[in-house]
Parts: C-alpha cells; structure tokens; sequence
C-alpha cells in the first residue's frame, strides 16, 4: 500500500505582512484543532523515529503527534512535559529545520516538507495552556540540599524546574529586574510573546522555585557567598554582551547595538513609549549588520518602530546565512532589503556627530575558513555609500565578565566561554556546573535548556553521592 | 521592593534619599553606582551611592526630567519597584599623599563617600564644592573631615565667586596634589579635565552617558577614552579624564532629548505644579 501524504506542511495562519509591520503583536497564529489534527496525520510513526534524535532534549515526537492524531490533547502535553518544560516557547523559537524537522523522514521524501514538529508542539502547549492550565507535576519529597541557579534564561530555568521537582530547594539569582533571559529582553513579542514567557514562569515558581530578581552576582553578591550557603551551582548567565565592528564612527549618534535596541523594546516596553518610560530611536533608513536572529529580529523591529526602509547587510552570502529560515522568509515578505557580499567599513556623521551614512565594501567568498564557511574577502575598490540614519550592529555577543571576574578559580577556554564536561555540564570547580550560551556561545533556546537538564541530572547524584558519604 | 526609610529636601528640586536595599548597602564601595526603577513602567537610571550604612544605602537625586522627578516626588514609606547595584568599579583608593576632589552640584554627593575613604586611609584631602548659588553647595556641613574645603558659588552668594576652575587653579597654584577626582556636570569634568591636563595631574572623572542596563549588556554606555571604545557601566565609571572625548560625551547626551522633553511634558500635564520641588 502506497502512502499518500501532503506535500507541504498544513500552513499556519499569519497577520498579513502589511497588517503585522504595524504593530508588536505575534505574527504566526496558530493551529486550530482540525489543522493540527491534519499535520499530525502526516507523520508516519515511525519504529525509529530520527526526528527524536535531531532534538537536544529527544521529545519523544511520534509519541506526542500520535494522541493530537487522536485529540487527545492533555495526554500529547503529558508527554511532552516529560522532555521539556518549556514547549510552547520551543515550539515558537526552535530552528527545527536544523533539528528535528531535518531529521524527519517525511522531509526526505521527493518533493516533501517535513512533519510541522514545532508547530505541533506549539499548538499541544497553547492548547494545555487554554484548557487545563497550571498543571504541577509529581514533586518528589524534599530533602535538604539547596542548589542556586545563576541566570533565568532558558537553560536556568529549566534546571531549576528539574532539580525542584527531585524535591531540593532552588533559588534562582537574575541580574533583570525579569526573568527569562533572552526570551524576555532578546526575542521580540511578535515572534514569542512576553505573556507566554510569564506563563512558564509561573509554573516553574509554583514547582516551588525561588526567583530573585534585581540579583547581580559577582556585584550584588559575592560568588563567594553563593558557594557558601549553597550546596550546589548552576552557572547559565549567558552570553549577551555585545560587541562592535570597532570602525571608525561607532560611537555617532544612530549607532547602536542590536542589544540595546531589543533591549529597550521587548525589555523595557518602548515601542509602547510614553507609556512607558523608556524611549527608542526611530530610523528613517536603518542598515542592520549581520544575517543571524539577532540580525532579523532588530531589523523587524526596527521597521515596526516606523523606518522606511531597513537594509540586511551581511558580508557572506544568502547560503551561509545563519538566521532561522522562517523568520528570514517573514523578514522579505515585510519587505527587508539585504545586500549580501556586504561589509561596513566606516561611520559617516554630521557636525552634530548624527550617522548619515554608511560606508561599504563588497565582499567575495575565498577559501574555507576553520568553521567550514567560505572566508569573506574585501573587492578591492569597490566601495559605496548607503544613506542611513540608524544602523544597528548584530554581529554577534560575548560572555558577560562581571560573575567571571568575581571567580577566578574557574577554568574557561580559549574563546572566554567556562569549560565544562559536555557528559555533565561539571565546570573544574566541584559542586559548579554550567551551561547554554556561557558555555558554547550564542547558541539555541532548546540547546541551553538541553545542558539545563543534564545539568539538573548531574548535581542530583553530585548532591546524593555527598549525602550518602556523609552517611557513612 | 525597596522602601524609602528617610527622605530629605537638600536644595530645589534636589533629593536626599536613605533606600532599603540590604544587599546592595553590604557589598558597595566608594566610586559605584546602582539602577533604579520607580515603578512597573519606569525606566532603569543610574544614580551614584552616596553612603551606605547597614541594610539601607543613600542617594542624592536632582531631579531634571520624568524619572527623577517622580523619584524625588516620592515619599518616606514609598517603595521603589527596583534597586540594583552596586554597579561599576569602585574608586581607586590608596594612601598617594595629597589629593583633591572637585564636586559640582549632585557630584558634591558622588564625592563624599570617596573623599572620606581618601582621608581614612590616610591621604591629605582638599575638597572643592561648587555650585550656582549657596542653596545649591548641599551637604557642606558634612566635609568637617577634610584637611581643607574652599566653596564656589556662581553668584558669589557664598565663598570664591566663580567656578570650581577659579579654585582649582588656587589650589594647583599653591600646593602640591598627587591625584584628584572631579565629579559633577559633564561640563564641569570636562573644564577640570583640561586644567588637569594643562597641570599633568592624574583626574578621576566619573562618566555619566545614558544607561539601560548598567552590566555590559547593551553598549548604550560608551564613551571614547584615549581613542578606544568602553562602556562606562562596567569598564568605569570612573576614566581618567585626561583622555575623555568630552566633546563625544556631551553629544550622545543629546540623544534622546525629544524623547525627554516629551516624556516630561506629558508628566507635567497630569501632575500639575511642580515647583514646590
Ligand atoms: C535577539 C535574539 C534572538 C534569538 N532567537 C533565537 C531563536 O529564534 N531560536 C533559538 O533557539 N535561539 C535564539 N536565540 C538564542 C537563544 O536565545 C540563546 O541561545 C538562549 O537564550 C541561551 O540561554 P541561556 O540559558 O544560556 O541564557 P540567556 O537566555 O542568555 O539568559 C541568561 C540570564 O542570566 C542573567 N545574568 C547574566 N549575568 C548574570 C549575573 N552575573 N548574575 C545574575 N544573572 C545574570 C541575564 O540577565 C539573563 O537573564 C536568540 C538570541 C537573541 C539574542
Ligand atoms: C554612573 C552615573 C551616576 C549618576 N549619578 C547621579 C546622582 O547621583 N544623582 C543624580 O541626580 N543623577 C545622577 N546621574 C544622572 C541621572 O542618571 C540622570 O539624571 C537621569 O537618568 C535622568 O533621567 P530623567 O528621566 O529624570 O531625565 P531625562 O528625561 O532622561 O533627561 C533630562 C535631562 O537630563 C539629561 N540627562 C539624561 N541622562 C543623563 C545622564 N546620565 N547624566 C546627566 N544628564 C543626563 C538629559 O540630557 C536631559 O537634558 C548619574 C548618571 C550616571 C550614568
Ligand atoms: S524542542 Fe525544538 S527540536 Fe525538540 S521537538 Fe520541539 S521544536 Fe523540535
Ligand atoms: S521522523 Fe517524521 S514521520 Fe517519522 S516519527 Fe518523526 S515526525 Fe513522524
Ligand atoms: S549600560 Fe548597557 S552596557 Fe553599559
């Protein structure tokens, strides 16, 4: 018997691009329930599902797809709670293309697009969310231990839910006067609202977690301390301190960093300013330097705060570009200009020290460098001028020094990033351990929460090995 | 949240403020700063500690657009929505021998905590407060600690008529000084930063651009020192100003002024007379 499945994905509903570039509020809607009934029906359950491997948490996908097949809805968000805590956020946020969904046989087959994982699981999370609400999973019984989880982002977050529900005290630090990381003062509301973040906050405190906010270790308390009264440490602070191209004019009024601008918006709320306090430029012509999600979401962002015209420059070529195809794709439909094989080379101002323009050079792809990536190599005088107002730099972040400096006895590596076990998340101090951007760079949602869990695993037998020493 | 236990008028529309924020007042330093947010919608501003003392710390507000006037609006009991910090690095302190430090209007409060370390360990400290009119020299009752205190009033209406230059100079004429802070104005740093230079002596001058986060997140913070880019939250604030872009800094203060001018407008509206400030 031959098979016959769709060839596309089951489309998800949008606010139409001239509609959306007008407003904060989220671009995909959704699937209603016969949709996701549908797109689960193509997935054909497999024995050895691969989509399971291309997943850093390996949700057990054909499990979860099976009950939206049967609508049993509650019993798909059970399972799927089993793996990860936070799916309506990865559902929204994950490169599937790069994982699950490249995985999944479907998508090898001619002429077809994978099964919709991430839609799916979106739909299973939001649907749970509507229906049943806060639902707390079995607590085991508490013990003793308490464990501190420095940052609240993704990879924090969810350590600290796993380790709470082994039933150990955890308390979570985070410099914002917000958790959430990077879901919170990076990722724009359109693609990932604010409310569904608090959402999953809210679960992990009613798991019984701790959050201190307005908590800067390293500054407002000492590493010292927390290893003090802790027994053990999650390290997830992240890697978002921005860096500049350093050409000459950076510091021009109408320069920014990508950092700023997000954070200024989805942070601090100013594409609601004078409602809220804290303003943003708007830019008539705004350049954005670099092709990542970073990249997308500022200049997205940049076009909702009312710019004219927003141009991607990006000094390798659409192939090597590394953002999210989906968001990439929203992005043109919006109408964002790229120019690839672009790369800016100086500030122009005013006497009044305002950027008006934007030097480039074009780039060609040389030889492959040590990432595998054809090298980008400057055309000889081929310089031009781009007219702008604002440009935004999202070249890429850092780690953040302050905790860093404050403890020096941690090993770090070669790109000043903390060294760990990759088995166990075990930084060379005994009883820290750490995890997601801080320790592999800029990274994924789902990869920082991935080392979360594993984290959560290795300082549960750390903790019960100590208890059971003691003990004896 | 973080409750006001002591507030006090010092001169118009200038604030004095004792904030319960336990940890904060146990880790600060002289020379750090710390972010506040008034309320749910407010915006994050930095605001030198001026003191700490136990479980609370004290800060020295004037009160120049919407954020600080609401701050300084606020009462004894009030809470805050958030108190973070201690931000920056703190002052460099050691015993150098004889030292001056320049305060200018608010910068007289940013000073003291560091002018009174500099004595305690054991420096010879001359102190230089001015301000535009007697009222405006706030908290000079507090310098009996120093060696020597000269005041400079725009209007004459109390010591040297002039500006904190005009005494500067005096000092610089007569005595010898190892190292000296300047805090105040940007305009005021950036004058003393000059003399400075003039004089080869080293000046600690403490940067105050536009902040968001105050941790190195975001960059808004930078400043142009001997060519190179820093931010000021967490590379300073405190830069030799010898090597300061002042120009650079005085611009990208200007940044949002439509912003402001808006954004405190829109507040007078709603409040009404604020004069009594
Ligand atoms: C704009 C943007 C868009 C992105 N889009 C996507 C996407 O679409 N899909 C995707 O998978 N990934 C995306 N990413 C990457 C992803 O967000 C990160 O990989 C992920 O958030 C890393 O999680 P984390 O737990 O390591 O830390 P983070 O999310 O970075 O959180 C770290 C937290 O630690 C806090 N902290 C830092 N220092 C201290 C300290 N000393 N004391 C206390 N707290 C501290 C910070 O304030 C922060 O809240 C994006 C990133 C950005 C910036
Ligand atoms: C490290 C640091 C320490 C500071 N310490 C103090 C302090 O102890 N006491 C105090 O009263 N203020 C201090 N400031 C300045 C204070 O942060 C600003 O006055 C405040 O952010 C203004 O907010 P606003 O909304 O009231 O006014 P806005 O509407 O933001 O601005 C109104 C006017 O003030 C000017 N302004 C804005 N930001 C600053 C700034 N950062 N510095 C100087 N002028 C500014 C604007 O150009 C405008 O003319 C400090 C600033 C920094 C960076
Ligand atoms: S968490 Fe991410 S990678 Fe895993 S199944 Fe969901 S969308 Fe795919
Ligand atoms: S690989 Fe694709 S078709 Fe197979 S189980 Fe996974 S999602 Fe379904
Ligand atoms: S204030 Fe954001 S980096 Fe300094």
């Amino acid at each position: 018997m031959v098979v016959k499945i769709p060839e596309r994905k089951t489309p998800m509903r949008e606010q139409p691009a001239q509609e959306r570039i007008h407003n904060f509020n989220e671009v995909a809607l959704g699937y209603t329930e016969e949709e996701a009934v549908a797109e689960a029906n193509r997935c054909l359950q497999c024995k050895v599902p691969l989509c399971v491997k291309g997943c850093p948490v390996n949700i057990d996908i054909p499990g979860f797809i099976r009950y939206v097949r049967e609508k049993d809805f509650e019993k798909a968000a059970e399972v799927i709670k089993k793996y990860n805590n936070l799916p309506a956020i990865c559902g929204r946020v994950c490169p599937q293309e790069n994982q699950c969904e490249a995985q999944c046989v479907v998508g090898r087959m001619k002429d077809h697009e994978p099964v919709a994982i991430g839609r799916l699981e979106r739909f299973v999370a939001d649907w749970e969310a509507e229906h049943i609400g806060l639902k707390l999973p079995k607590r085991s019984p508490k013990r003793s231990q308490k464990v501190a989880v420095i940052g609240a982002g993704p990879g924090g977050i969810t350590c600290a839910a796993d380790l709470a529900k082994l039933g150990y005290e955890v308390v979570i630090f985070e410099a914002f006067h917000k958790p959430g990381g990077v879901l919170i003062y990076g990722i724009p509301e359109f693609r990932l609202p604010k409310a569904i973040v608090e959402r999953e906050m809210e679960y992990v405190r009613a798991l019984g977690v701790e959050v201190k906010t307005d908590i800067i270790v390293g500054k407002t308390i000492s590493v010292r301390e927390i290893l003090d009264e802790f027994d053990a440490v999650y390290i997830g602070i992240g890697a978002g301190a921005p860096k500049f191209m350093g050409i000459p004019g950076t510091n021009l009024i109408g320069v920014f960093s990508a950092s700023e601008i997000l954070t200024r918006v989805n942070l601090m709320k100013a594409y609601a300013f004078p409602a809220y306090d804290t303003p943003v430029k708007k830019g008539d012509n705004v350049i954005v330097v670099g092709a990542g999600n970073v990249a997308m979401d500022a200049a997205r962002t940049a076009l909702r705060l009312g710019a004219k015209k927003v141009t991607v420059v990006y000094r390798r070529s659409e192939q090597e570009m590394p953002a999210r195809l989906e968001e990439y794709h929203h992005a043109l439909e919006e109408g964002i200009e790229f120019n690839w094989l672009t790369q800016p080379v100086r500030y122009v101002g005013d006497e009044n020290g305002r950027l008006t323009a934007v030097e480039c050079i074009k780039m060609r792809l040389g030889e492959p460098d040590e990432s595998g990536r054809r090298r980008p190599v400057p055309v000889e005088g081929s310089n031009f001028v781009i007219e702008a107002d604002m440009a935004i730099e999202a070249i890429g972040q850092g780690p953040q020094k302050i905790l860093l400096q404050d403890f020096p006895e941690l090993k770090l590596n070669k790109w000043g990033y903390i060294e760990v076990d990759p088995e166990t998340c075990a930084t060379n101090v005994p009883g820290v351990y750490a995890g997601g951007d801080i320790v592999t760079g800029a990274a994924t949602v789902i990869e920082a929460m991935g080392a979360g869990k594993i984290a959560a695993k290795s300082i549960h037998q750390y903790l019960s090995s100590k208890v059971a020493s003691k003990k004896r | 949240m973080y409750r006001i236990l002591k507030r006090q008028r010092l001169a118009e529309g200038t604030y004095d403020f004792w904030i319960e924020a336990p940890e904060v007042a146990q880790h600060t330093r002289p020379g750090q700063f710390l972010v506040v947010r008034v309320h749910d919608r407010g915006e994050r501003i930095p605001l030198t500690i001026a003191d700490a003392q136990d479980d609370k710390v004290r800060i020295v507000v004037k009160a120049v657009g919407k954020t600080t006037y609401e701050l300084c609006s606020r009462k004894k009991g009030d809470e805050l929505a958030d108190v973070v910090g201690p931000l920056g690095r703190p002052s460099e302190i050691d015993r150098f021998g004889r030292v001056l430090l320049v305060g200018g209007g608010v910068g007289i409060a940013a000073i003291y905590p560091i002018a009174r370390e500099l004595k305690r360990v054991g420096n010879h400290v001359t102190v230089i407060l001015g301000g535009r009119t007697a009222e405006q020299v706030i908290m000079r009752d507090e310098f009996g600690f120093a060696d020597r205190v000269l005041i400079t009033t725009d209007d004459g209406s109390l010591g040297i008529k002039g500006v904190v230059t005009d005494a500067m100079k005096q000092v610089l004429d007569s005595d010898e000084v190892d190292v000296a802070w300047a805090i105040g104005p940007t305009i005021m740093m950036k004058f003393c930063a000059l003399l400075a230079r003039e004089r080869d002596l080293k000046i600690w001058t403490s940067l105050n651009p536009i902040m968001v986060d105050g941790t190195g997140m975001c960059g808004a913070c930078r400043v142009s020192v001997d060519g190179k880019i820093k931010f000021a939250c967490v590379d300073g604030p405190e830069f030799d100003g010898r090597f300061v872009d002042w120009d650079e800094l005085l611009k990208r203060l200007t940044i949002y002024r439509e912003e402001e001018q808006k954004s405190l407008q829109r507040y007078l509206e709603k409040v009404g007379d604020m004069t009594w400030l």
